[in-house]
């Protein structure tokens, strides 16, 4: 029977209710008293030296109240990168300065020239045009390798090239990894490109700055994933404003994928400007702007080889990657194609040698940083793609030569220098022949084929490293922060509890499923317990949610701060049931002594807490209420086996997604419903990078899909239903809810599956040339692949 | 400046709005209902679907002026005076048809307006209806599952949970 409550119920979503009547409170949302709007005039070049900027005329537009260029910015700090890679020689990354508003020359087209504050959003739109920029057009890099040439066109000036980082991992395996290929009986090549996206939440982003001079205390209002990193990044280091001065809050949250993660110059001029101006500063993207301005994500250009010994093991893995970085080194970003991405290139494999090479690059285009998955959908693309094709080559069943490569024991040391805790690929792929009733495949084929239409099967695997992360370890590997999270158990007088919580919930629920923790351990009803999140002034300081970490960490802090919560009002109770503090059970919301019919309830030991008459206080203070910070000791590693069918119209390249199944292993699975519904949509955006969306630039770097007129989102009819499973759990060993994350592991497991189902429709319908389709698989691509 | 007045969920009333005031900014702004959401600027997202007269409509593409006089409709009036949910908002949280809540509104209004001239449309109908509204949390799976539970189908034979 499923349970109606606590871990492992589908208990409904208690933020639905507001979010469906109208009543939630997005950051747009917010408007306060005496407020000005800020339009950002940014460039229409990618690439250009700003000669002039004359502010004069749009200064008597009426509504204006002031104008800011780059001069205003100076000596203001730059926006900072919050990770720092060593490269194969050992030496830092190239970092080149981001200023709040352009200084010297524009670098990518959106890159914000001026800004304009005004009483109203039109009053600054029209001041804006009256702006007159006299912007020498400069030649744009756009291409990667073109732009690591001798003599390409410089993005940065000061910068000794257009190569941010050379970086090789494992370094020191690279001589044993190449004989490996060298000697090897079988080795498949794959060259593809992972298409750049734009992550897109339906939210677009929002700053509100707020200063109250009277106290010298700031208030950024903003759509973010995590408000402490914000309020860390940009008052250390851009305006440097002391914490105690500097309130982030981010509301309600519509979406963020990774996207709002990252601290925008944005959020930096509405905070400044709000003092500056003295009045409340709000901007609101429109979506064009979000085009250009929030960070894309992917953008890898591949070489990958699998060697394989004469029984097809695999013997060893190569890849070189060149990861576009854009104009900018957003927050992220060096950490995303390397230590997200090169850690996991051992797949669920047991492949003794890994080499992967990676060279980040800066062109002339909007910063790129993580999106959902981050580094590890890269991973699982290359790998299951190459595996794929390996199959092909060798005359063996796909999911048989993957089988044989399995990882079976645990731990597992892998040789790209991480540790799966647990795992069991077998079963998941078990399950996932299950689900999917691939043994009815063929007799589908068929069926497609009398119709006229091709049809194809993609089978691959995925693992990922969610949780992040070991502060030292990340410590070691360039993170410029601790990646910890917190939580702070509040119990109140008569019982209820408020838990304030680093983690940020725009999407996950988290308003249902951690009181469900909670309720679970004290045996208390859900409802006597709430969540607060989203405002640095009201919950301790944590680093807010992305890389599917939010239960595995700060689940984890809140855990260990209500064990310290039960230890103390197990001294209450003993003193108030005059009994030995180890005889005392916690069961049902009741506390009682083992053994008798003596029992006190949870709401009297609270209130004892808080009216302490009847109390031990020479040995314990009153109150209830604990904090606890939570540092993991590994990254845990969600895994899952996926398989996509698709439709291939001969006729027109259009592919039709028919069945998709995600069999996943989460570990321990919190609220079933909402487990669900992520991976529900990690597939649709898998699906959307596989057959439909692609970041465009033209050669000069003019971003060709900058709306959604051009840049093709999925929508109810691009998906079917889907089939997800669960069940198999391998909890994690190594946090004490044993779970794993379940955020990303769509959108990491699903583009492989479809290419590869692409793929296998095309050599079924005769077409044995193709072996290849790079995504977006398009009806034009798959046209052209079918009659090139 | 215009004087508009119209009657926004049972209520009449009425403002002055610059001709290029979309309706949407009316909502929001002058009425604060808030609840109606702008996700783009090509009227492709619907976030911002309203009914106008009884008929959904994405509440970019219209200037409040030519609402003058209209019945307008937003998510804000859907629930009962007590706050109750409609069957459709109901069935929404029942079978999570929401993640971040910001497509929502827009998807409520869009699928409300489709079941009153299709009280038992098909997964297909349903789909097609919905191409006009975004959303990039659910992968539409549970949407389109929530509005044909709404219409009274079973949808206990659709994948789990």
């Amino acid at each position: 029977m499923p349970k109606d409550s606590g871990i492992g119920a589908s208990s409904k979503r208690r933020e639905d209710v507001r979010f469906l009547t109208g009543n939630g409170n997005y950051t747009d949302d917010i408007n306060i008293y005496g407020q000005t709007h800020v339009y950002f005039l940014r460039s229409d070049v990618a690439h250009g030296r700003i000669k002039n900027i004359d502010t004069s005329a749009a200064e008597a537009m009426p509504g204006v109240v002031r104008i800011f260029t780059g001069a205003d910015f100076e000596g203001i700090g730059s926006i900072p990168c919050g990770w720092q890679i060593t490269d194969r020689h050992g030496q830092p990354m190239q970092e080149p300065a981001h200023p709040v508003l352009a200084i010297g020359k524009v670098r990518h087209v959106g890159d914000p020239i001026a800004a304009v504050v005004a009483e109203s959003l039109a009053e600054a739109r029209d001041a804006a045009e009256a702006l007159n920029v006299d912007i020498e057009e400069l030649p744009a890099v756009v291409d990667m390798k073109a732009a690591v040439k001798d003599g390409a066109t410089k993005v940065h000036d000061d910068l000794t090239s257009n190569l941010c980082y050379d970086w090789g991992f494992v370094e020191d395996n690279k001589g044993a990894v190449d004989e490996a290929i060298k000697s090897a009986a079988h080795v498949t090549t794959l060259e593809l490109v992972n298409n750049r996206l734009v992550a897109n939440p339906m939210e677009p982003r929002v700053a509100v700055g707020d200063y109250n001079r009277s106290n010298d205390e700031h208030t950024l209002y903003t759509t973010s994933q995590n408000p402490h990193v914000i309020r860390l990044l940009m008052g250390a280091f851009v305006l440097g404003i002391p914490e105690h001065k500097l309130r982030v809050v981010a509301p309600d949250v519509g979406g963020g994928f990774g996207t709002k993660i990252f601290h925008y110059a944005e959020e930096a001029f509405c905070t400044f400007a709000a003092k500056a101006v003295n009045r409340p500063v709000k901007w609101t993207a429109s979506r064009s702007e979000a085009f250009m301005s929030d960070a894309h994500g992917r953008d890898h250009v591949t070489k990958i080889e699998l060697a394989l010994d004469a029984d097809n093991n695999f013997t060893a893995v190569r890849t070189e990657t060149y990861a576009n970085m854009g104009a900018y080194l957003s927050t992220f970003a060096p950490s995303v194609p390397t230590w997200l991405h090169g850690t996991l290139m051992a797949g669920n494999y047991k492949t003794p040698l890994v080499y992967v090479n990676v060279k980040a690059v800066f062109t002339n285009t909007v910063p790129v940083d993580a999106y959902r998955g981050a580094g590890r959908p890269e991973a699982t693309y290359q790998l299951e793609r190459v595996i794929d094709k390996a199959a092909r080559e060798l005359g063996v069943d796909p999911i048989k030569l993957r089988r044989q490569n399995f990882i079976t024991e645990f731990p597992y040391a892998t040789p790209v220098a991480v540790e799966y805790d647990t795992g069991d690929y077998p079963a998941t792929m078990d399950k996932l022949e299950e689900i999917a009733d691939l043994s009815g495949f063929e007799a589908r084929r068929k069926a497609s084929e009398a119709k006229g239409k091709l049809r194809g099967l993609g089978v691959n695997c995925y693992i990922e490293a969610c949780g992040i992360a070991p502060s030292n370890l990340v410590g070691q590997l360039g993170a410029r922060a601790g990646l910890y999270d917190a939580a702070t158990v509040r119990v109140n007088a008569t019982g209820s509890i408020s838990v304030m919580v680093g983690a940020h919930s725009h999407g996950q629920g988290h308003e249902t499923a951690f009181p469900q923790v909670v309720a679970e351990m004290l045996g208390i009803d859900e409802s006597m317990i709430d969540i607060v999140h989203g405002d640095s002034s009201k919950i301790p300081f944590g680093m807010g949610t992305y890389g599917s970490r939010s239960i595995a960490v700060c689940g984890s802090a809140m855990v260990r701060a209500t064990e310290k919560i039960i230890n103390k009002a197990k001294k209450i109770a003993s003193h108030l049931l005059e009994a030995s503090e180890a005889d005392i059970e916690l069961k049902n919301g009741q506390f009682t002594v083992a053994g008798t019919d003596k029992s006190v309830a949870w709401g009297d030991v609270t209130l004892a807490a808080y009216v302490p008459h009847n109390y031990p206080l020479e040995d314990i203070e009153p109150g209830l209420e604990e904090t606890a910070f939570y540092d993991p000791s590994n990254f845990t590693y969600p895994s899952g086996a996926y398989a996509c069918e698709v439709e291939v119209d001969p006729d027109t390249g259009k592919v039709t997604i028919e069945r998709f199944s995600a069999a996943d292993d989460f570990g321990n699975v919190i609220n079933p419903m909402i487990v669900t519904g992520q991976v529900h949509g990690g597939i649709g955006q898998g699906i959307g990078q596989a057959l439909l969306e692609n970041c465009s630039y033209d050669e000069n770097g003019q971003l060709l899909s900058a709306s959604y007129m051009d840049y093709a989102m999925p929508r109810a009819s691009d998906v079917p239903f889907f089939t997800v499973d669960h069940s198999c759990q391998t909890p994690c060993t190594h946090n004490p809810l044993g779970v794993k994350g379940c955020g990303e592991a769509g959108a990491i497991g699903s583009p492989p599956a479809v290419v590869n189902a692409v793929v296998d429709a095309l050599q079924s319908g005769g077409h044995k040339n193709v072996t290849h389709i790079d995504m977006p698989c398009s009806p034009s691509r798959v046209w052209a692949a079918m009659n090139g | 400046m215009a004087k508009v007045s119209m009657t926004v969920n049972g209520k009449t009333v009425s403002g002055e709005v610059e001709g290029r005031t979309l309706l949407v900014d009316f909502l929001r702004s002058d009425l604060r209902l808030t609840g109606t959401h702008v996700g783009c600027d090509t009227s492709q997202c619907g976030a911002c679907t309203v009914h106008v007269d009884g008929i959904a409509v994405k509440s970019c593409t219209m200037l409040a002026a030519e609402a003058d006089g209209a019945h307008v409709a937003t998510i804000e009036g859907q629930a009962a005076a007590d706050g109750t949910l409609n069957a459709l908002q109901q069935a929404f949280q029942d079978h999570h048809g929401l993640q971040c809540g910001f497509c929502t509104p827009g998807m409520v209004m869009a699928a409300a307006d489709l079941l009153k001239n299709n009280p038992k449309p098909s997964e297909a109908e349903v789909r097609h209806h919905l191409e006009g509204n975004i959303c990039r949390c659910t992968g539409y799976h549970n949407i389109v599952k929530a509005i044909m539970a709404a219409s009274g189908q079973d949808v206990s034979q659709i994948a789990a949970e």
